[in-house]
């Protein structure tokens, strides 16, 4: 049995090559900002216009949000929903899944229409796949792994919660 | 799932505070916002029922320090304890980093703390985590109360411990929160037992709600190094 989840981690390229990504889709689809956080809600980064909202809180309950919609889709005998719509009367959001590790959320108003979020999202996606991809077998590969942080940091945290 | 984000120099881990119903699982989340500094926490979330029942949790990140110059970021969660919420107990499980398991002290509330516990380890071994090598600690709650049970039965039933996983920790480690006690024993029988940390707790008070959180925080982060 696997002790527990598994790390993951990602480097200032892996960073620059997302962003530039998800702002190309952003300056093709007219939507003003996107959210990327991973399937357990911790926030990876965001593109765009600054939000005026706690990014912390919104990728929790996005995350959430998925995760519940995954075990409706599984009650009504789909395996799961890659892509999620809400609508509001001036701002709304489209959610995708990628590769099963993040979501991504768009944030556009009701000058972009959903139709466009939709058919650029498929490319996108794709994109963002190929960028993971790379993040995860890196940290298979042996020996080409970013260096772990915290080995031989146990006195170091001790010192950490020494409060 | 623990995630390192070279690029903004954090490291981010996930720990959930599970139990049965009105153990205090929120109390403790509600207490640590109250005490950590504005700057180092985030906005507490609760997604409660009218009557403030967790309907599918409650979520608070706080900043922990700084290591090796990354900023440790814990996201603490809360699920829902009664029972038939358990779909989304489950999902709140899912890529978890260390477990707090609040238990309610009062006698009348054990049956409703096996219970809990026994669905921990379900939907543990659900998605292939072993509870028993993971950061995993457990908080007795409520000791204030005249109805509490005695620590070393709730112990017995709760935290009876297994044999260690790893046979070179078969060796009497004591008990770095209890002087005089040992987290890794050997039984008259011959048996080594290993058990997790506990702490008794008054969450309402804020009594033993920071020695919990840094426990388990210490031991997610060593679980890393």
């Amino acid at each position: 049995m696997h002790p527990g989840a598994a790390t993951w981690s990602f480097d200032e390229e892996d960073l620059n090559a997302i962003t530039r990504t998800v702002s190309r889709f952003l300056a093709e689809t007219g939507a003003h900002s996107a959210l990327i956080a991973d399937r357990a809600g911790q926030l990876v980064t965001t593109v765009g216009q600054p939000l005026k909202f706690d990014p912390t809180a919104f990728a929790t309950l996005t995350a959430a949000d998925f995760s519940a919609n995954d075990q409706l889709a599984r009650l009504i005998g789909e395996t799961d929903f890659t892509t999620l719509f809400h609508q509001g009367e001036k701002e709304s959001m489209y959610v995708a899944d990628v590769a099963r590790r993040l979501i991504l959320v768009t944030l556009f108003d009701n000058r972009t229409p959903i139709g466009l979020v939709r058919l650029k999202m498929k490319s996108v996606v794709e994109e963002l796949t190929i960028h993971l991809d790379r993040v995860f077998s890196r940290a298979r590969e042996a020996g080409t792994t970013q260096p772990n942080i915290l080995a031989g940091a146990g006195d170091e945290i001790d010192e950490l919660f020494n409060w | 799932m623990s995630m390192i984000n070279y690029a903004a120099r954090e490291i981010n881990c996930k720990i959930v505070y599970y139990g049965p119903g009105l153990g205090g699982k929120t109390t403790n989340l509600e207490h640590i916002y109250g005490k950590v500094k504005p700057d180092t926490r985030g906005k507490l979330i609760s997604l409660a029922t009218e009557t403030e029942r967790t309907l599918f949790f409650d979520f608070l990140p706080v900043d922990l320090g700084t290591i090796r110059g990354f900023n440790t970021r814990f996201h603490l969660y809360t699920v829902p304890g009664q029972v038939y919420y358990n779909a989304s107990r489950k999902l709140i499980l899912k890529n978890v980093d260390g477990i707090v398991f609040v238990a309610d002290s009062q006698v009348e509330r054990m049956e409703a703390n096996l219970e809990s516990m026994q669905n921990l380890y379900d939907n543990m071994a659900e998605y292939g985590y072993d509870l028993t090598r993971m950061p995993f600690v457990v908080q007795y709650n409520k000791r204030d109360l005249p109805n509490a049970a005695p620590v070393g039965g709730l112990q017995a039933a709760l935290n009876p411990g297994w044999e260690p996983a790893d046979p070179s920790k078969a060796r009497v480690t004591p008990d770095p929160y209890h002087a005089g006690e040992n987290l890794v024993d050997q039984l008259s029988s011959g048996e080594w037992v290993e058990r997790v940390a506990h702490f008794q707790a008054v969450a309402i008070h804020g009594d033993g709600v920071f020695d919990t959180l840094k426990a388990v925080s210490k031991l997610v982060l060593k679980a890393l190094a």
